[in-house]
């Protein structure tokens, strides 16, 4: 079985972020840059998939800076066969032109599967797979919790609001990956050493300036400390009295 | 769910690492907050070493990985090994006891002094958790002296036959296979001590967990007793000879140690600093107080230095350069400076520092034994003396 794993490098979920001088991009200074926790799930599938066949190659494949390598050496050390850069200067931000990207170099290349993470935890855009999907003319399943491939044939599980969805579809299919699909694996020490000496293939790519602009980015605003307004039943009244006046949930 | 450690590094450390030493780090690093911090509490207070995450830690290849891959090992360099251990001990210093005696203690004497025949039969099965390993070189009345030991091995037609007996032996009621040094000379004849791999479930052979220890709670802590234990002639390691084959498996004990240390230090200033800054005492946050500031500040600055250390040790162990003493001196400077931040962390928590809640009581217990095994932080003093005025303190 031939299969995609779209991935992409994000800021780690832990990190504090700034937002740089012009007021619409990250200070990337002394952020520690992960494997998008989403494209995790995907990669743990594709590579399960793989073994689960016997045979087959799982190739991953990122758009983003140079530094994207490291990213996708670490979906070699999981267990991936082979990886490709397409290269950018610098972060792209539009997802119509990051799929075509992504679709220029995954036609024609015989992939059964394409599993990309329902969204990337930086722009939450959740639009790079179902276009993707689109742009090759496959069928597309999103959040994908549960996936079973038997002889050219798929079902995958999806929840929805208060209940599973099951759909059936042919191969080739474009599936994005959501929490609960499996647990990643880590990659072990071996796997790092490993990882060093598997093909990387990189490709400078220059996607169009796409239809979207980000005017300003700005950080939440800082959680007001709480109050403590007593101790013991003496407080309740007082704490009745503000939920209702204060907060207004009663 | 507990946010993950983020590491500290003042001074960008991280810029002195490959990116396979960092992606080794992130692994062991993921490896511990997800699997070791919920639990290690709890092993802590009931006394047991948290066996069930053996097979996880052969998996992830965290046993010898600075051995050659032909052995079933990472063939990682040092500085990527030493990056284990500190995230281990991050955990808890028992857990990376475990993993230091394993890879440093039994698996690296017998890739330095065992045959081929020895290095096939036993690594690839140390490396995957199959066969746990103990070192047993420290007796009862024979602690900073080993040159001393009274376990005695004795050659027939047919093998060996070992007496004596071995104590504060780490994973010995655990282990499969002991390496045990014992003088196959007369008793005053130093330059006749060998390593033995002896199986533990040899006839004679037996281990008794010591009990009462109030540090390394997580970790199994034995007396081994060898009465008349029988090997067979290739038990014996061949290349190893002479006091220097063990001490030679120490330094290798103690790198791991150094940066250890480092991590213990690292989890305990990492909760000073989120306490410092939510605890609110007098109207404000303790971190706004000078007293609690001097104390985090003296932490930081010893663990940066300590970083820098160990990176400088590693590196230059890998180029074959680091001595025995440049060891000695990592050892005894980061045990004892973690012990310090473990201390003043559990001040800075005030009485809550002395829950198992916290970490941070554990971590000073734990270092207290760090402290003191491997060399204790005096024995390292006067090797240093020694290597300083060319005089030496022991005779």
């Amino acid at each position: 079985m031939k299969i995609a794993v779209c991935i992409k490098r994000v800021p780690d979920s832990e990190t504090r972020v700034k937002i740089a001088s012009d007021g619409k991009s990250l200070d990337e200074a002394g952020v520690k840059f992960i494997l998008n926790p989403y494209d995790e799930f995907a990669v743990e599938e594709g590579l399960r998939l793989k073994e689960k066949a016997g045979t087959g190659e799982v190739v991953v494949i990122a758009l983003g800076p140079a530094a994207a390598q490291e990213t996708i050496r670490t979906a070699l050390a999981m267990g991936a066969d082979r990886g490709v850069l397409l290269q950018t200067q610098g972060l792209h931000p539009d997802g119509l032109e990051t799929a075509k990207a992504l679709a220029a170099e995954l036609k024609g290349a015989g992939f059964d599967v394409i599993l990309l993470g329902k969204m990337a935890i930086d722009d939450y855009n959740h639009q790079v797979g179902p276009m993707v999907a689109e742009l090759l003319d496959l069928p597309c399943v999103t959040t994908v919790t549960h996936l079973e491939i038997v002889g050219g044939k798929g079902t995958a599980e999806r929840e929805i609001e208060g209940g599973v969805e099951v759909v059936a579809f042919p191969l080739p299919a474009v599936l994005t990956t959501d929490k609960g699909l499996n647990e990643p694996r880590y990659p072990a020490l071996k796997g790092i050493m490993a990882a060093k000496k598997k093909p990387l293939e990189v490709k400078p790519t220059a996607p169009g300036p796409g239809a979207l602009e980000i005017l300003s980015l700005t950080l939440p605003p800082e959680r007001q400390a709480g109050k403590i307004v007593g101790e013991g039943p003496a407080a309740v009244a007082e704490l009745v009295r503000l939920l209702r006046e204060e907060a207004k949930v009663l | 769910m507990a946010p993950k450690f983020q590491g500290v590094d003042f001074y960008d450390v991280d810029s002195l690492l490959s990116e396979e030493e960092r992606a080794v780090r992130d692994t062991v690093r993921a490896w511990v907050d997800d699997n070791l911090i919920p639990v290690i509490g709890e092993h802590y207070l009931e006394g047991h070493f948290p066996k069930q995450l053996v097979p996880q830690m052969a998996e992830l290849g965290l046993f010898g990985a600075n051995l050659p891959e032909a052995y079933g090992c990472a063939g990682l360099n040092n500085v990527a090994y030493g990056l284990i251990m500190q995230e281990l001990e991050r955990g808890d210093s028992g857990v990376r006891s475990f993993a230091s005696v394993q890879g440093a203690l039994a698996m690296y004497p017998i890739y330095a002094f065992g045959s081929d025949e020895q290095k096939r039969r036993w690594l690839p099965k140390m490396a995957s958790g199959e066969v746990i390993g103990c070192f047993g070189l420290t007796e009862p009345d024979y602690g900073s002296n080993p040159a001393g030991m009274i376990t005695m091995a004795k050659e027939t037609k047919d093998g060996w036959v070992l007496n004596g007996a071995k104590m504060w032996i780490t994973n010995g009621s655990t282990a499969q296979l002991a390496i045990v040094w014992a003088k196959t000379g007369t008793v005053d004849d130093v330059n006749s001590i060998r390593g033995f791999i002896v199986p533990t479930n040899t006839k004679g052979f037996s281990a008794k967990d010591q009990k009462g220890k109030l540090s390394l709670r997580a970790s199994d802590t034995s007396e081994l007793v060898l009465q008349d234990v029988c090997v067979s002639k290739d038990a014996v390691l061949p290349e190893s000879g002479g006091l220097k084959s063990p001490l030679l498996c120490l330094t290798q004990a103690r790198y791991g140690i150094a940066w250890g240390a480092v991590g213990a230090a690292m989890a305990c200033y990492d909760e000073a600093v989120s306490y410092a800054k939510t605890r609110v005492m007098f109207g404000h946050p303790i971190g706004g107080f000078q007293l609690q500031q001097a104390r985090l500040a003296e932490m930081l600055t010893e663990i940066t230095k300590a970083q820098l250390l160990c990176v400088q040790l590693g590196r230059l162990k890998d180029q074959g350069k680091a001595t025995p003493q440049q060891v000695s001196l990592a050892k005894r400077n980061n045990v004892s400076i973690a012990t310090d931040v473990a201390r003043e962390t559990r001040r800075l928590l005030g009485a809550n520092g002395i829950l198992a809640e916290y970490q941070a009581m554990r971590h000073l217990a734990n270092l207290e034994s760090v402290y003191t095994y491997e060399g204790t932080h005096d024995i390292h003093t006067l090797i240093l003396g020694q290597e300083i005025t060319g005089l030496s303190a022991f005779n």
